[in-house]
């Protein structure tokens, strides 16, 4: 056996390397769940039904994707840079924050000004609390990865003790939870009896928008410059730097924007629960989409069905919501090992 | 008995044929020299010899008994040893290091440093290859490092040695020195293989030529019956034309460089005091040894790097703006040294690389890429510069080097630009490709332009220079009018053993 480069790979296998790494994800998900002792095509019936089988079950699992497309289209903005954000969790609870701050009563203003502003709070907490790993990095060429990694835990920390503390909602009967967004500020929803929010709107248009960038701008250019080949985008007198922070400050207000996004229209108030890990999750989700920002949001609504339709499936058989992480992360696995496969072809024998 | 045995070998990558039946021998105490352009089917049969191939038909013999096809070990087993262009040498280890690298069996705790140390010494005076020991790789000169390589094949008992285009990185007296050596150890009953398409190198050196083309051997012949020109059209297939040099009445400085002075950064030559002027309508070839100031210099000149001592006029005027775009809209003609990394981004289609040097120079920076007229000014180059290509939308990295060299000319030379600034600008290219850019750099002197052109091919210097200036340890000597210096002296020069101030008026 022996590995060979691909000179060039056709646009369908390309296309379909993420299906085929979902299969994949399936088939090895079914084996966990026979050892868990359920028959899989039960199981799986029942996170389809969990997930698309109703109206409530698809606006569940678009609710869920909304942040997913934010973190996911920060995610991959980034990395289209090779800048290698992993704190897109850390930023979107400072735009949590931000959006809290602005919007529990310091200001009341009509909703049409009253919403976009939180949104535009939140990115900019985002954008603001990245710029601490950019600026580490283009000036001192300390690791991005480390640093916004371990961003997240100080972050989340914050907003534990303001929680705990001077941000504690006294009529929240002592749970660690902030005050509520006031009425103007609500993200109406989009669909009667629903969680389903404006937010979904808001993360589509940042989707074909950061789409349009990458694509029709010059600065889209150099972004993709960059990412490809640092060396050549110098010759062609790019700044790297101020590539790498424009990336940054677009992928931290993303993430931002998925903070404000959730409190103003899921939850309502600041809680630690807010985010069940979508900043991680929005890797996956950009990594599946192959970095594409339309691609993000085909993969965010599937990731988010996985993750609702496999509550759903553990409330009416004995297999727990967990599986929904594996089948990710399989699935996340699989897109790796396939888009070197796109690259390399494996040649049996001599 | 012949030492080396190739028989029948084909080798075909999906529909391009590699190696096309190709028969050749190397006898005891013999060098051959295997002649060919770029993707002849050299690196593809050395490759099937070391066992990262397996031939689709045909086989190889070492001393009379076949060699396992496939099977790396095998080859180094049967005493072939093959000295590389690029080194595989470990910068941060000693010589003596890395010679044992690799040759010892991992599960032994302790290394046979000592018995190592005195194989190596033997070796060293056996074939005048003189080197110490203990020095770090990284400390070592080009040609040392060769030598290393050299001495590694040797520890490993190779009594066939193959040499992949040794002199390319040699100053015409390393090369004379290399080639002592390699006289000697045929005389010690060694078989070298000698790949390389520098024809007077291989006049002097080998016994016998063998020339493949298109991955056929096109022809045999014995060294007293050869000459540069019959193998230069056997290697190629048709008489070669190199543009012809025409001396014109040079214009005004296009280029002045004062004292000027750039510290180095890690790993890099720097250069210190460096005075030339380029004008219109000449080419001045700047010769000298890899790693000695071009890349800092062409950095400067490519505005990629600012000069931290000394001033540069470009049109008469002070440059203070060392900044790529800034140096493109004034008329500068940037050709870079690595043109895969540097010159072009191989991720990207054909339209947006042709597109990048100007992305954001002012008649261009909009918002918007103007991706319509970008794609039809691209259709427009790829025809007249003849790029073989599958259109503007294809890939670039899909290109072969000559064709992405074509594209990095197109680019640059379409805007009639006043000086051009060309790093080593055929290196690597086949016959064809070469002819092709050097007659590019021509006409566009004939234009008007003013050239510096960085090499390492004296030939390529003398042939089309009206003035060389040689650079060593980051200072510049000369310029000489070409028909007043001769090869010798420049690579004298080149080695730092010749000062030419007191010989020659600049």
């Amino acid at each position: 056996m022996r590995i060979n480069t691909r000179t060039n790979t056709p646009v369908w296998l390309i296309a379909l390397l993420p299906i085929l790494s979902i299969g994949v994800a399936f088939i090895i998900g079914a084996c966990f769940i026979l050892w868990a002792g359920e028959s899989p095509f039960k199981a799986y019936a029942a996170l389809i039904k969990g997930s698309l089988g109703s109206t409530f079950a698809i606006t569940e699992s678009l609710a869920r994707a909304t942040p997913l497309i934010f973190t996911g289209l920060a995610a991959a903005v980034a990395f289209r840079a090779k800048f290698w954000n992993i704190g897109a969790e850390g930023q979107l609870y400072c735009g949590a924050m931000a959006a809290t701050l602005v919007g529990t009563g310091v200001i009341d203003l009509p909703a049409p000004i009253m919403i976009p502003m939180l949104f535009i709070a939140g990115a900019v907490a985002g954008c603001l609390i990245l710029l601490v790993p950019v600026v580490l990095k283009t000036h001192m060429k300390v690791d991005e990865v480390v640093t916004t990694l371990l961003l997240n835990f100080v972050i989340l920390l914050f907003v534990n003790m303001l929680l705990e503390g001077p941000w504690k909602d006294p009529m929240a009967m002592g749970w660690p939870q902030a005050a509520r967004i006031i009425d103007n500020g609500v993200l109406p929803t989009i669909v009667a009896k629903s969680r389903l929010h404006l937010g979904i709107i808001v993360a589509l248009l940042m989707s074909v928008l950061m789409w349009a960038i990458l694509r029709f701008t010059v600065w889209g250019y150099e972004i993709r410059a960059v990412g490809h080949n640092q060396q050549a985008s110098t010759f062609y007198g790019i700044s790297i730097n101020k590539s790498v922070l424009m990336v940054a400050l677009c992928s931290g207000g993303l993430a931002g924007m998925a903070g404000g996004s959730e409190v103003a229209g899921l939850k309502g108030y600041l809680t630690l629960t807010l985010s069940p890990g979508f900043g991680y999750t929005g890797i996956a989700v950009a990594m599946l989409a192959q970095l594409h920002p339309i691609g993000v949001i085909i993969s965010a609504i599937f990731l988010a069905s996985i993750y609702v339709g496999a509550d759903a499936m553990s409330r009416t058989i004995d297999i727990p919501n967990y599986i929904a992480d594996i089948l990710v992360a399989i699935s996340l696995l699989s897109v790796l090992v396939g888009a070197m496969l796109t690259r390399y072809r494996i040649v049996w024998g001599k | 008995m012949k030492k080396l045995q190739f028989s029948k070998i084909c080798k075909s990558f999906g529909s391009v044929v590699a190696n096309d039946n190709i028969s050749l021998s190397l006898g005891e105490g013999e060098i051959l020299s295997l002649l060919g352009e770029n993707g002849a089917g050299k690196t593809t049969l050395m490759n099937i010899l070391f066992g990262h191939y397996v031939s689709d038909k045909g086989f190889i013999e070492v001393e009379g008994k076949k060699l396992t096809p496939g099977s790396t070990r095998a080859s180094l087993d049967a005493g072939i040893g093959m000295v590389h262009q690029h080194f595989t040498l470990a910068d941060n280890l000693t010589v003596l290091e890395n010679i044992i690298l690799g040759t010892e069996p991992l599960t032994r705790l302790w290394s046979q440093k000592k018995q190592a140390y005195k194989k190596l010494q033997e070796l060293s005076k056996r074939f005048g290859l003189i080197i110490d020991p203990d020095a770090k790789i990284a400390d070592l000169t080009v040609g040392e490092k060769q030598r290393v390589e050299i001495i590694k094949a040797l520890y490993r008992d190779a009594s066939i040695l193959i040499l992949d285009e040794p002199t390319a990185v040699l100053t015409p007296q390393e090369s004379e020195q290399l080639f002592r050596v390699l006289k000697e150890m045929v005389k010690a009953g060694l078989s070298i293989m000698f790949i390389s398409h520098k024809l007077h190198e291989i006049l002097e050196i080998s016994d016998r030529i063998v020339v493949l083309r298109h991955g056929k051997l096109v022809g045999e012949v014995t060294t007293k019956n050869a000459s540069k020109e019959s193998l230069a059209e056997m290697m190629v297939g048709r008489k070669v034309t190199r543009p012809a040099y025409e001396k014109l009445k040079k214009g005004k400085a296009v280029v002045e460089l004062e004292n000027v002075s750039l510290n180095a950064s890690e790993g890099s030559a720097s250069l210190s005091n460096v005075n030339l002027a380029i004008h219109e309508k000449e080419i001045i070839g700047l010769a000298g040894v890899a790693g000695n100031g071009q890349t800092a210099l062409a950095s400067i000149l490519q505005g990629l790097a600012s000069p931290s001592s000394g001033e540069l006029k470009l049109f008469g005027e002070v440059l203070r703006k060392f900044d790529p775009c800034y140096l493109t809209e004034s008329g500068v003609a940037r050709i870079p040294e690595d043109r895969t990394k540097e010159g072009v981004i191989g991720e990207m289609e054909l339209w947006e690389n042709f597109l990048g040097e100007e992305l954001r120079t002012k008649a261009k920076s909009r918002f918007f890429i103007d991706k319509k007229q970008a794609v039809s000014s691209a259709e427009k180059l790829i025809q007249e510069y003849d790029i073989r290509c599958e259109g503007p939308f294809a890939s670039t990295r899909l290109l072969s080097g000559g064709n992405i060299q074509k594209l990095i000319l197109a680019r640059s030379l379409s805007n009639n630009p006043r000086f051009i600034i060309a790093n080593k600008p055929a290196r690597g290219l086949d016959e064809g490709a070469i002819s092709f850019v050097q007659q590019q750099i021509v006409n566009a002197k004939t234009k008007g332009a003013g050239v510096l052109l960085i090499s390492e091919d004296l030939d390529e210097i003398f042939e089309l220079s009206d003035r060389i200036a040689v650079i060593f340890d980051g200072k510049i000597q000369g310029p000489f009018d070409s028909n007043k210096v001769s090869i010798n002296e420049v690579g004298l020069m080149m080695s730092g053993e010749m000062k030419a101030d007191s010989v020659y008026e600049n």
